[in-house]
């Protein structure tokens, strides 16, 4: 399997509140590469830095990747359909992406359709976000990341919201619909049923990253100590 | 003794701040010319009054007409502003556009119109583009703070850093801000409707031309007929000026009174000729070089004095009036049928353009800053005073009961001094603004000069002189902005302005 990216001895810093203070450290990683192919459960307490290490995937990834976030960060002045078709504006022109803005396109309603029935938000596509539940607004989220078409997926917790059974589905899906996938999870029982790679992360360092089959579950307890 | 090095030492107080501007007002007032100079002002008051009880409307034909002009001038100049203003809002970004957008608010709209009657004519054109470039300016910075203010998240979920597509905006920028944009531009056809009356003291042919005339004549009772036409637009706005009616408002406008001017090339060729500086274009010695340029200073220097001792006492009678009235319309003090009234007191005072309450102001008392002092005291007082109210309904309740003078100066003052500052200093351009153009009415401040320019058609004197004042403008905002950023919380500094935007009017249910 080719390399889709490799990071060397990177140290991610935030800036300090304070003036005249250094940088602190969020995360320091020697040496991670992630291949074609992975499905990537990014695991730790929270705090360790998965949320760093996953924006800082993103920046070197740039375009190639899909990105669901941690809060479903939707618009809620516009309808679910419109969120969701938002995935899809760098593949249309200006002009096809302003008419859909005023009229919605029967192509693009029956896509966006059938990418929401089996996220069971297909009922909701002309409900405004902001009148959604959480875990709604997590499922077009992810309807939005599924849109975007692209190979590889990063998502920060893009189940937190939904029950176990629902949750494990859609994970499936997610993992499914992309070629690569690195998924940062709390629940790790939940991660491990649907990737083959775990990237434990501990103190701002990397502690664990072995394939799942490998995995004992006494690393699993330790990483969270 | 304690008590005052204390005050001296402390780095950010708003005492002594308050204090600075205090005396700053004190030692203006002794250098203002004040006088009461009819001979009985009681008397032009009960008359006015008597008038205001029996208002009549003497030509039904030429009043239906001036409320038709006052409605189109204000919608289309609106409409307009609000696209250029969009448009800027896009690139507010760039250092250039903020300028131009400051550029075009800095001169008041009476000013444009006295230029571009030059150019057009008494027309539509005119008067149409005196509101649309100042409204413009204004429109492009709010709606430019509330796109940046808007959260960025969604459009960094698609793209790392936020799209910068023209696709990414509609989707993820603008329909965040949409809400907040669309309130405040309802607000800018109330302030719309203001100036557009006021061009007509100018010579346009709104509602403001017949009032001048009546209330010249001493013919109260037209006059109020037409002062309460003015309060019924501004009160009906929210009935019809709503997005879904627009489709059919604005052709309508457009249709009723069309964009017309009466322009040649000839005359717009000669207009910019003339704004060449007079040495320069007649190409004179330098003694008279010397000479013009004395007489240019001592106007700008007599013009800037007077506009900037004006505008200080202003500004502080502006705080204490809305500090005062604020109470009309504070939770904390009046509630039920009570604070319903003094809300529509304030209302109605905010309604009334100061221009209006200059002119009235003469009349009565006879020429002097007098006038001046009160009109933009109670309008820009009744501005803040009705949003300070507003908003004091948000903080809790005195933990510590007591009378009604003790709650507001140990708990009402303190707790909302920071917004009140806020308020004050986002008014003091627009003050500075106001207070130059309303030497049109004879005191000498800019606007005085910039007029009697106009009328010995001294164009390039007029546009030196309307620079000066768009200056003094720009100088206000900066040193505000500085003083906001220096003493008020982060969410009361210039980064966030739109939140002490003004709110479109609304009255209060009791």
């Amino acid at each position: 399997m080719s390399a889709l990216l490799e990071l060397k001895d990177c140290r991610l810093t935030y800036p300090s509140n304070a003036r005249n203070e250094a940088d602190k450290l969020a995360l320091a990683i020697d040496h991670l590469t992630i291949r074609e192919g992975d499905r990537i459960a990014l695991l730790g307490k929270s705090g360790a830095g998965k949320s760093t290490l996953l924006r800082h995937i993103r920046h070197q990834l740039a375009d190639r990747a899909s990105w669901c976030p941690q809060d479903a960060s939707l618009v809620p002045q516009l309808k679910v359909f419109h969120n969701i078709y938002s995935g899809a504006l760098d593949r249309h022109s200006g002009f096809v992406n302003l008419t859909n803005l005023l009229l919605p396109s029967s192509h693009f309603e029956a896509e966006i359709t059938a990418l929401a029935e089996p996220l069971g938000i297909s009922e909701l596509l002309w409900t405004k976000a902001d009148e959604l539940s959480g875990g709604q607004q997590q499922r077009v989220a992810i309807a939005r990341a599924l849109y975007q078409q692209k190979p590889i997926l990063l998502a920060d917790e893009p189940v937190s919201a939904l029950d176990k059974l629902q949750g494990r589905e859609i994970l499936e899906l997610l993992v499914s619909r992309h070629d690569t996938s690195v998924i940062a999870m709390h629940n790790a029982q939940l991660a491990l049923t649907v990737c083959n790679r775990v990237i434990g992360l501990k103190d701002q360092k990397l502690f664990l990253d072995c394939p799942v089959d490998q995995l004992s579950a006494d690393s699993i307890g330790q990483l969270y100590q | 003794m304690h008590f005052f090095k204390h005050f001296l030492q402390q780095r950010r107080s708003l005492r002594r701040l308050t204090f600075y501007f205090a005396a700053i007002a004190l030692v203006c007032l002794a250098f203002a010319d004040i006088v009461i100079s009819t001979r009985s002002p009681g008397h032009e008051l009960w008359l006015m009054a008597k008038g205001l009880v029996t208002p009549r409307i003497e030509d039904s034909h030429q009043w239906l007409d001036a409320v038709i002009y006052t409605l189109t001038f204000s919608l289309q100049g609106v409409i307009l502003a609000a696209g250029l203003g969009f448009v800027l809002s896009i690139f507010y970004h760039l250092a250039w556009v903020r300028v131009l957008g400051a550029c075009l608010r800095s001169v008041h709209e009476v000013f444009w119109a006295l230029i571009f009657i030059q150019i057009f004519g008494i027309s539509t054109l005119a008067g149409v583009l005196a509101i649309l470039l100042p409204f413009g300016g204004t429109i492009a910075k709010v709606y430019g703070e509330q796109l940046e203010e808007s959260d960025p998240s969604p459009a960094r979920a698609l793209l790392p850093g936020g799209g910068t597509s023209i696709s990414h905006f509609f989707y993820t920028r603008l329909p965040l801000a949409f809400h907040a944009m669309r309130n405040y531009t309802a607000y800018r056809m109330e302030c719309a409707i203001r100036s557009s009356v006021v061009l007509g003291f100018i010579g346009l042919p709104t509602l403001g031309f017949h009032l001048e005339t009546a209330l010249r004549t001493g013919d109260y009772s037209s006059a109020s007929a037409l002062l309460l036409t003015l309060l019924a637009l501004v009160y009906s706005l929210r009935f019809w000026f709503k997005a879904k009616w627009l489709w059919i408002l604005v052709p309508a406008a457009f249709i009723a009174r069309p964009l017309s001017a009466q322009w040649s090339a000839a005359n717009l060729g000669q207009f910019l000729w003339d704004c060449v500086p007079g040495p320069i274009r007649q190409d004179w010695p330098l003694e008279k070089t010397l000479r013009w340029l004395l007489w240019l200073g001592e106007q700008i220097a007599s013009g800037v004095w007077n506009t900037a001792l004006l505008a200080q006492i202003v500004l502080v009678l502006t705080g204490i009036f809305a500090l005062l009235g604020s109470t009309l319309n504070s939770s904390h003090f009046v509630a039920g049928m009570a604070r319903s009234t003094g809300d529509g007191f304030l209302l109605i005072l905010r309604s009334l353009p100061e221009y209006l309450l200059n002119f009235i102001g003469l009349i009565v008392l006879g020429p002097s800053m007098l006038p001046a002092i009160i009109a933009m005291t109670l309008h820009n007082g009744a501005i803040i005073g009705h949003l300070l109210g507003g908003h004091s309904d948000e903080i809790e309740p005195a933990a510590i009961p007591s009378g009604p003078l003790c709650r507001f100066a140990y708990y009402y003052v303190p707790t909302l001094y920071q917004r009140f500052l806020a308020y004050c200093f986002y008014r003091w351009e627009i003050i500075i603004r106001e207070t130059a153009m309303l030497g049109i009415l004879g005191i000498p401040t800019l606007g005085f000069y910039i007029d009697s320019a106009f009328e010995f058609l001294r164009f390039d004197v007029a546009l030196i002189l309307i620079a000066v004042s768009a200056g003094m403008t720009l100088s206000a905002d900066y040193i505000s902005r500085k003083l906001r950023h220096q003493f008020l919380k982060p969410d009361l500094r210039p980064a966030h302005g739109s939140q002490i935007q003004m709110a479109p009017l609304t009255f209060r249910n009791p």
